[in-house]
């Protein structure tokens, strides 16, 4: 696996939706049991190891999953808007195949973080939602996510859906830096960066280690179930393939 | 971090609804995908199946 005819390995070699059907198939339970084995040993932290908050008490717990799921909504738009960027440029189908299967769990992951969002700020700020520019621009991600999947479910020619698609995700990542730094340009209720690079960590070492930890247990979630789906693209558009069809005759 | 009994665990320090509302409804989203998931994987499987039959006899008529 891997290896060019010439017996030296290749990354191209992976480029084809075949040769990607059976690599995925074999990553994706790997993924999936990092995922749970995370989110398990993250969990234990969140509500076992990690104290309460001397402010907000145990509403602060909302974080583990909060930031995790926030911070995934926007890096997997980055990941889908990489990969329509290069199926637009390199006209590579398994690019496009990858950015359609990442559009489900992103938008998930924009919904969860929205959600857990307005449930910390009832108790927190004392409102659900406010228009402010950090939980706007979130909101208007969830739309991009939606937006790029309604586009290509609504062409039936592939590489136009590709194409369009592709420029939409394009245009639409401008969105991810206002998001990030949202919290500095503009006052707002919503707190600033969980994380940063440049200052010592504000949280308690056990409730950022929770909370990484989470983030890790999503990342490889999010591996998983894009490598799950995209599977199951590879399989509806190269049904045509003589790869494709002796593949179902075998499974079924 | 001791919580004592089940009960202070599940109050969450009078948070419960809010916290376990987050965690609950990301578990069922969660549990949504991957079951959504393995429908459209058997679904696609299915599908193709009976496309390839179709074919199948079409060319056996034809011939």
């Amino acid at each position: 696996m891997g290896m060019s005819k010439t017996g030296r390995f290749s990354w191209y070699y992976f480029s084809s939706p075949q040769s990607f059907y059976p690599l995925a198939g074999v990553l994706q339970p790997w993924f999936a049991g990092l995922a749970v084995a995370l989110c398990a040993v993250g969990l234990y932290i969140s509500f076992f190891v990690a104290p309460t908050d001397a402010t907000q008490g145990d509403a602060y717990r909302i974080i583990f999953i909060h930031v995790p799921a926030a911070w995934m909504s926007m890096f997997l738009y980055l990941v889908m808007g990489f990969w329509s960027g290069v199926g637009l440029v390199l006209n590579t189908r398994l690019s496009s195949m990858v950015a359609t299967a990442l559009a489900p769990t992103g938008a998930l992951f924009t919904f969860i973080a929205l959600w857990t969002g307005a449930l910390w700020g009832k108790p927190t700020w004392g409102t659900w939602w406010v228009w402010d520019a950090r939980l706007t621009s979130e909101l208007i991600l969830l739309f991009l996510y939606i937006g790029f999947m309604a586009l290509q479910a609504a062409i039936d020619d592939q590489r136009r859906a590709d194409k369009a698609g592709a420029v939409l995700a394009l245009v639409g990542v401008i969105n991810i830096p206002i998001i990030y730094f949202s919290v500095k340009w503009w006052s707002t209720l919503h707190q600033g960066a969980s994380v940063s690079m440049t200052s010592a960590p504000t949280m308690a070492k056990t409730m950022l280690l929770g909370m990484l930890i989470m983030a890790l247990g999503f990342w490889m979630y999010s591996i998983a179930a894009t490598l799950a789906r995209v599977r199951c693209v590879i399989l509806e558009r190269e049904r045509h393939t003589d790869w494709v069809a002796a593949e179902i005759g075998g499974q079924s | 971090m001791n919580w004592g009994s089940w009960q202070n665990f599940l109050a969450m320090g009078g948070y419960g609804l809010y916290v376990w509302g987050s965690y609950a409804v990301t578990l069922v989203v969660l549990i949504a995908e991957i079951v959504a998931l393995i429908a459209r994987r058997r679904g696609v499987i299915e599908r193709l199946a009976k496309y390839y039959a179709a074919r199948r006899r079409n060319h056996e008529t034809e011939a």
